[in-house]
């Protein structure tokens, strides 16, 4: 048996003959010859093209985690701030897992990057040896006699073949992983789409988000509440009892709420918004009324 | 002598500089045959090197086929087996080598 390296070369010109064979006119064989490197050259345009939109496919998914992972370590940052240990380590091991999720696309990119690199340096390469074999091509079709022309046809084609051949290896393989890492990109988007990861659009709020929120809002509706009685306590009598008046089912609702263990999500979040606004309205009046 | 090396190019290696490869051939053979990927890709990336450094590049607009090919550097186990595969269905019509 041969050494492998030999092997791997008889592949190569067993084709090449192949190829050769079947052609019976020699010109015929120049122009047909020249029609498929074309071809192959589009492919492998397309080839480079695949690879760059899964790159950059990885690179927006990373950005994704990425953003993911920040706010998880905000969020834990924030539960730990109002004592809330237990929501901190669950944020915290949700960022652990999108860590491995991320380290894990940053291998994929790389690899898709060198695929990448190769496949446009092999996109040139091509592209040279098609240039210097229509010119051969040209030159053979004027200069020779068919006889003459087909020891120089069988030189300029061979090259061009082995070339070829080893370009469409090159997308074969950059096809296979392309493939390998949309699949890899599809799980993710659909951990994206479960609700795991934040949704895109920011409409769903997941569940560490919207106890913060409650959590938030609470001690706003408290410090709110501080500030009022403050002015109250600080402004004359008459006008701000007229305030008070319109002030009461804002103030009566909140303390009972304050009261609520913050777990209970009872309160739609648009709730919370409505006595922040009430307030902001609400202090233009008193200050007004202060100052007369 | 003119080498390629899949997806990367070819070169063209003196004959002293070819005759120091078939060590390298019988590397890569064997650790194909042992199912080894740690010791094909460490045979491949010395025997790429070595024929990099040595060798010259064969410039893209020249139309030259190659005396060896050689698999890429960061080939499979898989991909180096199928190659042979190929190679197996090539040999059975009778092509001969040069």
């Amino acid at each position: 048996m041969t050494g492998i390296f030999q092997r791997i070369s008889m592949i190569f010109r067993a084709k090449t003959d192949k190829a050769l064979d079947k052609l019976e006119d020699p010109r015929q064989t120049l122009d047909y010859s020249y029609q498929r490197q074309l071809e192959l050259l589009q492919k492998v345009r397309r080839g480079v093209a695949d690879v760059a939109t899964s790159r950059k496919r990885i690179e927006l998914q990373a950005n994704q985690l990425n953003t993911q992972a920040d706010k998880l370590t905000n969020q834990a940052q924030k539960a730990l701030e109002v004592g809330r240990e237990d929501l901190a380590r669950e944020a915290l091991t949700r960022r652990s897992g999108l860590q491995q999720q991320l380290s894990d696309l940053q291998v994929q990119h790389a690899q898709l990057q060198g695929e990448e690199e190769k496949l446009t340096r092999a996109s040139q390469r091509l592209q040279a040896k098609v240039d210097a074999f229509r010119t051969k091509k040209e030159t053979i079709k004027a200069t020779y006699s068919a006889a003459e022309a087909q020891t120089r046809i069988n030189e300029a084609f061979s090259g061009i073949s082995e070339e070829m051949g080893d370009v469409g290896l090159a997308i074969q393989r950059a096809e296979d992983k392309t493939a390998q890492m949309q699949a890899r990109a599809g799980a993710i988007d659909e951990l994206l789409a479960s609700g795991a990861l934040d949704d895109p659009t920011g409409t769903a709020k997941d569940d560490i988000t919207l106890e913060l929120e409650q959590l938030a809002s609470t001690s706003d509706v408290e410090n709110e509440l501080a500030r009022m009685k403050a002015a109250i306590g600080a402004g004359p009598s008459a006008a701000p009892q007229a305030i008070e008046g319109q002030q009461a089912p804002a103030q009566a609702q909140p303390p009972t709420q304050a009261a609520q263990p913050p777990g209970l999500d009872a309160q739609p979040p648009q709730e919370y918004q409505a006595p922040p606004s009430q307030g902001q309205e609400a202090p233009p009046a008193q200050p007004q009324g202060d100052l007369r | 002598m003119i080498v390629r090396i899949l997806n990367e190019g070819q070169w063209r290696l003196s004959d002293d500089a070819v005759r120091a490869l078939n060590s390298f051939d019988d590397a890569v053979e064997q650790a194909v045959a042992a199912g080894d990927q740690d010791r094909l890709t460490s045979a491949l990336h010395t025997l790429l090197d070595r024929i990099r450094t040595t060798g010259t590049p064969v410039p893209d607009e020249e139309l030259e086929d190659s005396d060896l090919i050689l698999p890429a550097g960061d080939s499979t186990l898989e991909e180096v087996q199928q190659l042979l595969s190929e190679s197996e269905e090539g040999l059975i019509p009778g092509v001969t080598a040069p």
